[in-house]
Order: C-alpha cells, then structure tokens, then sequence
C-alpha cells in the first residue's frame, strides 16, 4: 500500500466506471446492460473496462431497443437482481418512457411498497458541442416531476462515484444523470474542474445533500451538473469585482436538498439559479417556488433570478448554441445584475 | 404431453372460478353506477360504488390462462395485461388480497393504491399492467433474471391481439429470441381491441406467424379449449425449461362482457356475446371430464359449492374490510 499519498485524480467517466465496477465485485446481483456499453465502453466511456473485468454476462450489450431493455430492466429487478440500465442520451426517452414513468416509477406505489425495483438508468445530458436538439438536451426536471424515481445529476468525479455507489445500493429506482461536458472524455473539451481527487476505495455519499461549493456572503448561486463548473469560474471573474457569490451543487434533484438552499438564500438574501434544462415548468421555477413559500422565514434583498435555456430547443450552429445555453459570461452577467436590484 | 385427470380437473375448477368471480364481479361493480342514485343525465358513473374505476373482465378467455397456468410453478413468472382476473387465479394470487384491492381497501395488495389493472403478489410472482403490450419486455427481464440465477423458472407474458401491434411487443420478442430466454408470449386474439376488429388493426392473420420473423416457433391455438391451450403451452414452456429459448402462441378466445362494464358494444352484433356463450369452454372440459369418468353431476355440484364459497367469501372480505386512511396516499413512493 502506498503510503505516498499522491493525489490520484479521475476523470467523471473513470469516476463511474471504477464505482460501478466495485459494485458488481461485491455483489453479483449487479449487472450493466445498454448500447454500445460493452466493447465500446459506453459511448461516454461510464462503463469503460468492465467488459475486460466481468465479461458478457454481466456487460450486456443490447440492440436498440430501449424499450425492450428497459423493461428488462424492470423484469429483472423485481427478481431481485440490480440492473444498471444505460439510456444512451437522455433525448431518447422518447422511445421508452413508459417502462420508465409508467411502471419503473409506479410499481413500487401501486403494490403498496410490496414491489422493489433497484434499477440504476444510467444516461448522458447537456450540449456545447453542437450536436443540436435532439442530442443535448438535460430534461432532469422531466424525470424529476414524475414521483418514484430518484434523479441524480453529478457535477464531478469525486461525487459521482460516491452516488454511483449510493445509487446501485438503493432498493429504489435512480436515474444518475452525466453530463457530456464532464466526463472527461478524449474528445470532447470539459471543464477540468470535474476531474478531481477520487479515493481508491469505496465510499457512499448520501442523497439529497447538496454540497456549498464556494462559500460567500453576496448571493447564491443553486446549480448543479456542469453549470456547478461554470458558475465556479464566473464566482472567480465576479470575486475580482467584489462580488462574493456562494454556490450551492444541489447533486440529487429527488431527493432535493430545500434545507441548504434556504440556509443559503437566508444568508445572502439574492437567489440566482443556473440551469441548463429548459427555463419554463422545470427547476429554476421549482426553487424560486421553494424559496417564495419560505419568505415569511427568509429575507429577499432582490427578487429571484433564473438563468436557463430560454425555451428554445438546442440550436446546431455554435454561436446560436453558446446563446441558448448560459455560458460562463450570461451567469456573470446574471450576478453582476441581481446585485444591482432591490425590492423597492 | 396430455392432461393428467388431476390437470384436466385443476382447470376445470379454475375455469369455474375466474367465470364465478367474473360474473360477480359484473354485478357488485354495477352497485351504485346506476341511475336514480347518480347525476341526472348520467347514464352511468365510472366512479360510484363499491368497486370504482375501469372493470374489464375475462368471462370466455379463461382457457387461455388455465391451459398455460397448468404448466407453471410457483417461481414461474406471470405478466398479465389490463384484464388480469383469470391470470391472476390460475396464478394462484392471493384471492382475499386481490378482491380487496378492488375494492380500494388497505389489506389488499397494493394496499388500495392500485385496482384492478395493477395486481402485484411477488409472492406468486404475479403482476400486471394497465398498458397495452407493456409486459411483454418485462417478462423478458424475469427470464433473464432466472437464466442469470441458474434456474429453469420461465416467464409468461399475456397480453391481447392489440398488442401485438406494439413497439413493445416487437422488441421483447427479438430480445428473448436473441438471448434465448425462457419466455412463453401469449396473445389473446379475442378479436376486439376495445372496438376494433382484429382485421382493421393486423396486418396478418395470425400473429403466432410473426414468430418466423424473430426466429421462434408460432404455434396457433384456434379454438377456445382449455385442452388445445394445454397442449401448446406445454410444449413452449417444456422449451424453455430446457433452454432452447422463446415460443409465442397466438389463442383465438372468445370475450363474452363488454371491453370494460359499461360498454355499449355497439360495434358487435346484439347476439354475437350469445353466440359465442354456446361454446363454453366450461361446459367443454366438463363433458371431457364426465366422458372420462372424472366428473358426474354430484362431483360437479361439490366442485361448484366450494369454488363459489371460496368466491363469495373473497368478495365479502373485500366488501368488509376497511378503508386506508386517506393520508396513506402519501406512502410508499420509494421502498424503505
């Protein structure tokens, strides 16, 4: 044992992959199955050398047929085995959501609890590199309206695999969501944020705990996944103008840490949430809601702000996509500008 | 394989069961919907009575679950479809927990959080599906999970002729083809997707040809006989017991109640449901069993006073049993 104690560092891929693995060598009711997850690694490098360590068996590829597998999925699980089921992008739902909404997230209510579905869905979200609207969508929001399913939206290797751990260990379904931009990935760009220490041996961290990332007294930014990165750099730009913004990294949507947020929003009086799912009826709207049924508890020195992709569907062409998706500068701009408002 | 005279006797008395719960059913679900009682107007409240909510109900389709059902175990998986009663008592479902469930009572199976549509006793392991052709990759994933165990338990999945029309369907069938796992597909060709005619909705005769297409036996049951039905889900679970993979079988059955009670089926002549009543599939087996000295009519009538007293009890207790309280709606989202 090396007692060196150097920094070991992954990428948020490497992160899931070395934590699904050592969940499948505990336990041998866990198994992965998906496109392209086995030679390939997963198109997004989440299940990359698992195939070298388990075999077919347990690193099943599937055809493309995410309604077939996903109900497999569902089948298995109630036999008591734990599948991770990997939804290649999330902008496929479409094809399977009924096994997802209707049944994976429904069984478990409509037996009055008799029925455990421990099924982790693995998929990839976000955009930034123009791969257009029916390839970078977040759509978190959609899963998280939906009661019975747990959503996790990691924002770095260190959290990722200890939700990932978390995850296949819950008797409920989760659907552990990874953003593109920070796997990590060879051939994509990412911020290097998301790559950071991971400790070798395996650890769990709790759902709905979200987790201060940058402490400040100014305002409060509540993100999450990517933007969790984003806002960490805008936090730098606005720090240097005398601006101290605090961050909050939500990590699970369901369950959804409201404590920290308001401890947050308590503090500093200015709410400005940063998402990158789509603005209307989705999760800026959900915690503005949580915020303004607070306000008899919590003083506003502004009113809530929300930064999201503005109703639009992702644009292909890279000027267009670097406006609808709120870049480090718009999170920026957003501060700069919450702090100029009062409530009078 | 034939029958033994204590299989032929076992569907017999299921079949006189799911018939007895079925037509009681038909009655109790009516208590309350009809006029005086309801909104003038009204012709019928969905909502009122004891039993609220859609009923759809399998009085005719019973040799389709008692002729697979005779071959299952215990471990064996079942999923059925929106019309799930006979399936479940072939299964051997908890009959009280069932009944009450029905009822929206807090001892029955899903605690009154699911009805009639969404029957789950993982004791039996049993569950079924309000939606059309939802089941079918499910069943796969019981299959997968009994290879993946190694154990020779097979999954059922049931589901009707509109299925068949299915994403969903499709997809199970290539995976459990492609994998070989022990699934026996079985469609209900009762000839009615709610009001449409089978020829208006299929672009084939018999969906057990669409086998061929996934690299599976098809095999067509073309009468309404528990026997037939016996015969060809012995040999497809046979199959997959022995690992040799899927077998879909295809039953022309016969529905003799309306898609849900309250259907007008305006879309079937007045007299067909009548017609098709003349070839009982009860009244069948029954002169099978006499004709083979199993059943006389003191045996029959012995047969039918217990059956119809385990029945009547199971819709007395959930008749009687009480209420959840209101505020359980907020239970068991997630598993603890």
């Amino acid at each position: 044992m090396s007692t060196a104690s150097k920094v070991r560092k992954l990428s948020m891929a490497e992160a899931i992959s070395e934590g699904i693995g050592q969940e499948m060598a505990r336990d041998d009711r866990v198994f992965v199955m998906g496109e392209d997850i086995g030679k390939y690694g997963g198109i997004f490098s989440a299940t990359a050398g698992l195939l070298d360590q388990f075999g077919p068996e347990r690193i099943m590829d599937t055809p493309i047929s995410e309604t077939g597998f996903m109900g497999a999925a569902i089948g298995a699980a109630a036999e008591g085995l734990r599948p991770i089921s990997e939804l290649m992008f999330v902008d496929f739902f479409g094809v399977c959501f009924d096994q997802i909404y209707n049944h994976l997230a429904k069984n478990t209510y409509m037996s009055g609890g008799a029925c455990k579905l421990p099924v982790v869905i693995t998929t990839g979200i976000g955009g930034g590199y123009n791969d257009a609207a029916q390839h970078s969508q977040c759509l978190y929001a959609m899963f998280a309206h939906v009661p019975g399913l747990k959503v996790v939206v990691p924002s770095n290797a260190y959290d990722a695999k200890g939700l990932m751990i978390q995850a296949i260990r819950d008797d409920n379904p989760v659907v552990f969501m990874y953003h593109k931009g920070i796997m990590g990935l060879s051939w994509m760009s990412y911020f290097e944020g998301s790559t950071n220490e991971v400790p070798a041996e395996p650890y769990t961290i709790p759902f709905g705990q979200a987790k201060v990332v940058r402490e400040g007294k100014d305002l409060t930014i509540v993100t999450l996944s990517q933007m969790v990165q984003k806002s960490v750099l805008a936090a730098e730009t606005l720090a240097a103008e005398g601006i101290d913004a605090e961050i909050i990294d939500l990590r699970t949507l369901v369950p959804l840490d409201k404590e920290t947020v308001l401890r947050s929003v308590a503090k500093t009086g200015r709410l400005l949430v940063a998402d990158e799912d789509y603005l209307s009826f989705g999760l800026s709207g959900e915690i503005a809601a949580i915020v303004a049924e607070q306000l008899n508890h919590l003083q506003l020195k502004a009113p809530v702000r929300r930064l999201a992709v503005p109703d639009v569907p992702i644009p292909f062409s890279r000027p267009l996509e670097q406006f609808a998706i709120p870049q480090v500068d718009a999170i920026a701009a957003e501060a700069r500008a919450l702090m100029q408002l009062t409530l009078d | 394989m034939d029958p033994t005279s204590e299989q032929l006797l076992w569907m017999y008395e299921k079949m006189v069961e799911i018939r007895e719960y079925e037509e009681t059913m038909a009655k109790v679900y009516l208590e309350g919907k009809l006029p005086p009682k309801i909104q003038k107007g009204l012709a019928f409240d969905i909502g009122a009575g004891p039993v609220p909510g859609e009923m759809h109900l399998a009085a005719g389709q019973e040799p389709v679950a008692v002729g697979v059902c005779a071959h299952l175990r215990r471990e064996d998986t079942v999923v059925g479809a929106h019309r799930p009663h006979h399936f479940a008592i072939a299964k051997d479902v908890d009959l009280l927990g069932m009944t009450s469930e029905m009822f929206g009572k807090a001892n029955g199976l899903g605690k009154g959080k699911g009805g009639h549509m969404h029957l789950f006793d993982p004791a039996v392991k049993f569950s079924c599906s309000g939606i059309v052709g939802a089941g079918a990759p499910q069943a796969c994933g019981a299959a997968l999970a009994a290879k993946k165990l190694g154990k020779d338990w097979v999954a059922v999945a049931f589901f009707g002729e509109g299925a068949a029309n299915q994403g969903a369907f499709h997809e199970a069938l290539n995976l459990a083809s492609l994998w070989k796992l022990p699934v026996i597909f079985v469609c209900e060709d009762n000839k009615y997707g709610i009001s449409v005619e089978k020829s208006a909705s299929t672009a084939i005769e018999s969906n057990a040809d669409r086998a061929a297409g996934y690299g599976m036996p098809g095999v067509l049951v073309d009468k309404n006989e528990a026997v037939a039905v016996f015969h060809a889900a012995g040999a497809a679970v046979a199959r997959a017991r022995r690992g040799e993979g899927p077998t879909l079988i295809e039953v022309k059955t016969d529905r003799y109640l309306g898609h849900f009670q309250g259907d007008p089926e305006t879309y079937r002549p007045k007299n067909e449901a009548q017609e098709l009543r003349q070839h009982d599939p009860i009244v069948i087996l029954g002169a099978q069993l006499r004709a083979r000295g199993e059943l006389d009519d003191a045996r029959d009538a012995a047969l039918r006073k217990t059956v119809s007293e385990r029945v009547q009890a199971a819709y007395a207790h959930g008749r009687n049993s009480p209420y959840p309280a209101p505020e359980d709606a907020l239970l068991h989202v997630f598993a603890d």
